[in-house]
């Protein structure tokens, strides 16, 4: 085995190679500098959603590439995401119930 | 996947003296992604608690009042880009470059060490401005939320520092490579914690 597919092999089993997690990471910075910019730019209407997908896009990028979960058995993203789903799922009910009840 | 003893001996580093469960699947793995799936159920409570007091400012200080977005976003992008130093510590682990290996740790460690300092700062600034712990239902749960979220910074940092003192001392048991990677992933959980926090708590006005 040669050292590209050497280097290969490796960023198969445990995720992206150093420049593909520079990559992430400059992607991940430019996002938070958009997030910040809402901040001072009038977004509109665009403004809430905007920043939601942007913050969903970042915390999927972070789990998937650094985290490995993208890499990993599936068993370990079920294990978190159903925490994940689980907490979302019980806190919109809460916090629905305190909108239309509280 | 069952391991043979063959297959055992010829597994890769990753794997070399960890526990597997009947999956074939590390058991410290197993274990660190059900933590970090019941820490979800941990941070959603303390977050949703924030968002149903954060209008409750009683005769206190408004969140745009006190919160300073250019502060807090040069943290956020410190505590990012620790995640990036995490992942290259986990990636030199497994290719078993120790030098590399501590000084990722360390540089992780001191961005760390950086947001912590600021979170403070941040903190002393707010009870500067009048924004004690009990001055209303918003500061509380806000000092709470953010509090608990700096407590498991810190707690990273502790763990960063000493794993980079047994990896020296050459005292890590079992498996290098997945010790750094479960402090990496701890990390990086602290790191989404505050991608929630800095979007919903700092960006999106009360």
């Amino acid at each position: 085995m040669n050292t590209t597919q050497a280097t290969d092999t490796h960023a198969a089993e445990h995720g992206l190679s150093t420049s593909g997690y520079v990559r992430i990471a400059l992607i991940l910075a430019a996002i938070t500098g958009l997030e910040v910019s809402t901040y001072y730019v009038d977004f509109g209407r665009l403004f809430l959603p905007a920043l939601l997908i942007m913050m969903v896009i970042k915390f999927v990028m972070v789990v998937s590439y650094f985290m490995h979960l993208k890499f990993d058995n599936k068993m370990f993203s079920w294990l978190f995401y159903s925490g994940l789903v689980l907490a979302v799922g019980v806190y919109c009910a809460a916090l629905a119930t305190f909108k239309f009840f509280g | 996947m069952w391991f043979t003893l063959d297959n055992l001996a010829t597994a890769h580093d990753t794997h070399e003296g960890a526990a597997h469960s009947a999956t074939g699947l590390s058991n410290v793995k197993l274990g660190m992604w059900l933590f970090l799936g019941t820490e979800c159920l941990l941070f959603g409570g303390l977050i949703s608690t924030y968002m149903l007091y954060r209008g409750r400012v009683g005769t206190g200080p408004r969140p745009s009042q006190v919160f300073d977005i250019p502060f807090t976003s040069v943290s956020s992008f410190v505590l990012l880009m620790s995640s990036l130093t995490m992942v290259l510590a986990v990636s030199a682990a497994h290719k078993r470059d120790e030098r590399l290996t501590g000084l990722w740790l360390l540089i992780t460690a001191l961005l760390g060490a950086t947001f912590v300092g600021g979170q403070v700062y941040e903190f002393t600034a707010f009870y500067n401005e009048g924004m004690g712990f009990s001055t209303s239902l918003f500061s509380s749960s806000f000092y709470v939320l953010t509090g608990f979220h700096g407590v498991h910074v810190t707690v990273g940092l502790i763990m960063l520092l000493a794993l980079r003192g047994m990896l020296k001392n050459n005292k890590v048991p079992g498996s290098r490579a997945e010790t750094v990677e479960m402090i990496g992933l701890y990390w990086h959980f602290v790191d989404i914690v505050w991608i929630i926090i800095f979007t919903l708590i700092y960006l999106i006005p009360a």
